[in-house]
């Protein structure tokens, strides 16, 4: 890499040597301004992470009393434990344990889903490219863009229509085979709009991969799956682990598609009951619980970013910058 | 370009015409492969795209409506975009987006590349500060909302803690302010994206070439001469780059103005996507929304399309 810093500071070196001292007093007024400027704006975006936590472990009494910066003068775990197991969540209160396992159990597979057939699209659209395959990638990579509001009444359309033929099933065999079930049809619209963004992952990962590996392959005999099998997929792990962290961060998150298809009722995910809890109109406003939800929300997404984090910028570029 | 050719002879053996069939089907295989992803981007993109645009010249209401009553719906959003007194929901919705737009993206494009040169200055410590700034980019916006909302709070957060400090004519209250509600979105959404946009511009302040700085250098140029001469220009297919982003971003925001303002004092924090679920889902006025969603869509695609046009024509070059 070279940066751009390398190749200054040796030459500005030598400047300020040769220079008085005046120009080395500069110098360092200009590195405490940069070193002061940083850390201010460090402050600032730690700032609203740091309040929260500090009021998730306070007692209401001093919140209201206190200052939001002052660290908690006798650190609680209850509003934590309120949170999780009794807060309510619309006229439910069994706190945001069960919301919290339903965006689990709809994040695992639609991540897992996208991530699969990202990666063979990536892997047809640069090392089996036929007639057409920019069209076919263009149109896919469009689709990351459209507002999500012009696809939203349709696709409520064809679910509750997909929950009507549920019920047929249940009554004509006893079992719904997951037609109608919400969690179900979240996962479906994450991975259906999920598609464009795995498959521009990896085809941009691919795209820099030999195919001279892949016509080797082939002039030896090996199929289409075992080329994908034995020579993509073992070299494919840092662009796996991009995909993701990045669809994990982005269906976790979801808060639209999540509200418009499963905004009532008990699978609902967790961005919404937090929604719920936050905006709820009745009764006594405990902050503190409401900040150890959000912490509660946002603990997952940031584990992986903390995990890796490098990747998920690396991957994030990925998909901006090269387009 | 390098193409692996399906139709390749060496790999079809003429000697067997059992053989031919399993060939066949193995040239067709990465097609069959790709077909479901491509049928299924086909029919709930643009399908549902031409749905929601068909939907859009009736006159649903609660449940669809598939008798076309022609341009109805547009007539009713433009009305309330030129002829309301007071202004209506529409309107407020559209000035919202023009002001968070704007603002959002201006600053976060000025604030990252602001960051990024910081940080490009062999900054002891940059490993510690990177994530720092990005961090916000994992949160989810209802998070950020919720953390904001507390931040923002007359009664207990920034304006209380300043006075707790003696501060005691400072005054803030954006938040419960209908006129300045907007400027409180776009602080949160500032804050989320601006080190994203940050990380977007240190990549590519690494990427530039050593030589050309130092050539300009030996010049004579000034630090501030040689960022804005040379460094930014440089940068340009970034910031382009990071505004489809940014843009893209800033129009199909929802979730941010539902948790940090719930709408803000009579939906005066609205954005268009706000509208559009609004009035599809609670008003009842389907054909309405659907008006809203696609206009919002055409905004979009004014942007996004001639740039992935010109992207995918460079690389099919």
């Amino acid at each position: 890499m070279s940066s751009v810093t390398a190749s200054t500071v040796p030459s500005t070196a030598p400047l300020s040597q040769s220079g008085d001292s005046r120009n080395n007093n500069t110098r360092w007024i200009g590195r405490l301004a940069i070193y002061g400027l940083l850390t201010i704006f460090a402050i600032l975006y730690l700032m609203p992470l740091f309040v929260m936590l500090v009021t998730s472990f306070k007692t209401m009494d001093e919140i209201q009393g206190g200052n939001m910066l002052a660290l908690p003068q006798a650190p609680t775990f209850d509003p934590w434990i309120k949170a999780w197991g009794e807060t309510c969540v619309g006229l439910t209160c069994a706190g945001i344990k069960g919301y919290f396992w339903n965006s689990i159990k709809m994040v695992v597979p639609a991540v897992a889903i996208s991530t699969i057939l990202g990666a063979l699209n990536g892997y047809i659209l640069t090392k089996w490219r036929f007639p057409g395959h920019t069209l076919v990638f263009g149109l896919m990579l469009f689709a990351c863009f459209i507002p999500f509001q012009s696809v939203l009444l349709p696709m409520a359309t064809i679910l509750g229509s997909l929950g009507r033929f549920g019920v047929t099933l249940q009554n004509a065999t006893g079992f719904n085979f997951g037609f109608g079930n919400s969690t179900v049809n979240l996962v479906f619209v994450h991975v259906v709009y999920g598609l464009g963004f795995t498959t521009l992952f990896f085809r941009n990962f691919y795209e820099a991969f030999p195919t001279e590996l892949v016509r080797a392959a082939q002039v030896d005999g090996a199929s289409f799956f075992q080329i994908f099998r034995r020579i993509m997929l073992p070299n494919s792990l840092p662009i796996i682990v991009v995909t993701v962290i990045y669809q994990f961060t982005n269906i976790w998150n979801d808060f639209l598609f999540a509200s418009a298809y499963a905004g009532t009722g008990d699978s609902m995910p967790m961005t919404v009951a937090l929604n719920n809890v936050v905006n709820t109109s009745t009764g006594v406003v405990e902050y503190n619980v409401n900040m150890a939800a959000a912490m509660i929300a946002a603990v997952p997404t940031l584990i992986v970013y903390i995990l890796a984090g490098r990747y998920f910028v690396r991957g994030l570029m990925a998909g901006a910058v090269k387009g | 370009m390098s193409t692996v050719a399906t139709t390749d002879p060496v790999l079809t053996p003429a000697h067997s015409t059992a053989i031919s069939l399993r060939g066949r089907l193995q040239d067709a295989l990465p097609k069959i492969v790709l077909a479901p992803s491509f049928v299924i981007t086909l029919v709930f993109v643009y399908g549902f795209i031409i749905w929601t645009a068909y939907l859009s010249f009736t006159n649903s209401k609660t449940f669809p409506s598939y008798a076309l009553t022609g341009a109805r719906a547009y007539q009713r959003l433009w009305r309330w975009t030129f002829e309301s007194d007071p202004p209506s929901s529409w309107y407020t919705s559209i000035t919202n987006m023009a002001i968070f737009g704007f603002l959002y993206v201006g600053i976060c494009l000025a604030l990252g590349l602001f960051l990024a040169i910081l940080l490009d200055q062999k900054i002891r410590g940059e490993g510690l500060l990177r994530p720092i700034f990005l961090y916000p980019m994992a949160l989810s916006f209802i998070v950020t909302g919720v953390a904001w909302k507390w931040f923002l709070d007359p009664g207990l957060g920034l304006e209380q803690t300043l006075h707790h400090f003696g501060w005691t004519s400072f005054h803030f209250d954006w938040i419960k302010n209908k006129d300045f509600v907007i400027y409180t979105v776009v602080i949160a959404g500032v804050w989320q994206a601006s080190g994203f946009v940050m990380a977007m511009f240190l990549a590519g302040l690494r990427g530039i070439d050593g030589e050309i700085m130092k050539a300009a250098q030996i010049d004579g140029a000034s630090p501030l001469q040689l960022y804005r001469r040379i460094v930014i220009p440089l940068l340009r297919p970034i910031f382009l780059s990071a505004f489809i982003v940014l843009a893209h971003m800033a129009i199909k925001s929802y979730d941010l103005v539902v948790a940090l303002t719930s709408g803000g004092p009579g939906g005066s924090a609205w954005l268009p996507s706000n509208f559009m679920y609004e009035y599809t889902f609670k008003r009842n006025e389907m054909a309405v929304g659907s008006a809203s969603a696609i206009i919002m869509l055409m905004t979009i695609s004014a942007i996004i399309v001639p740039y992935l046009y010109s992207e995918l024509k460079e690389k099919a070059r």
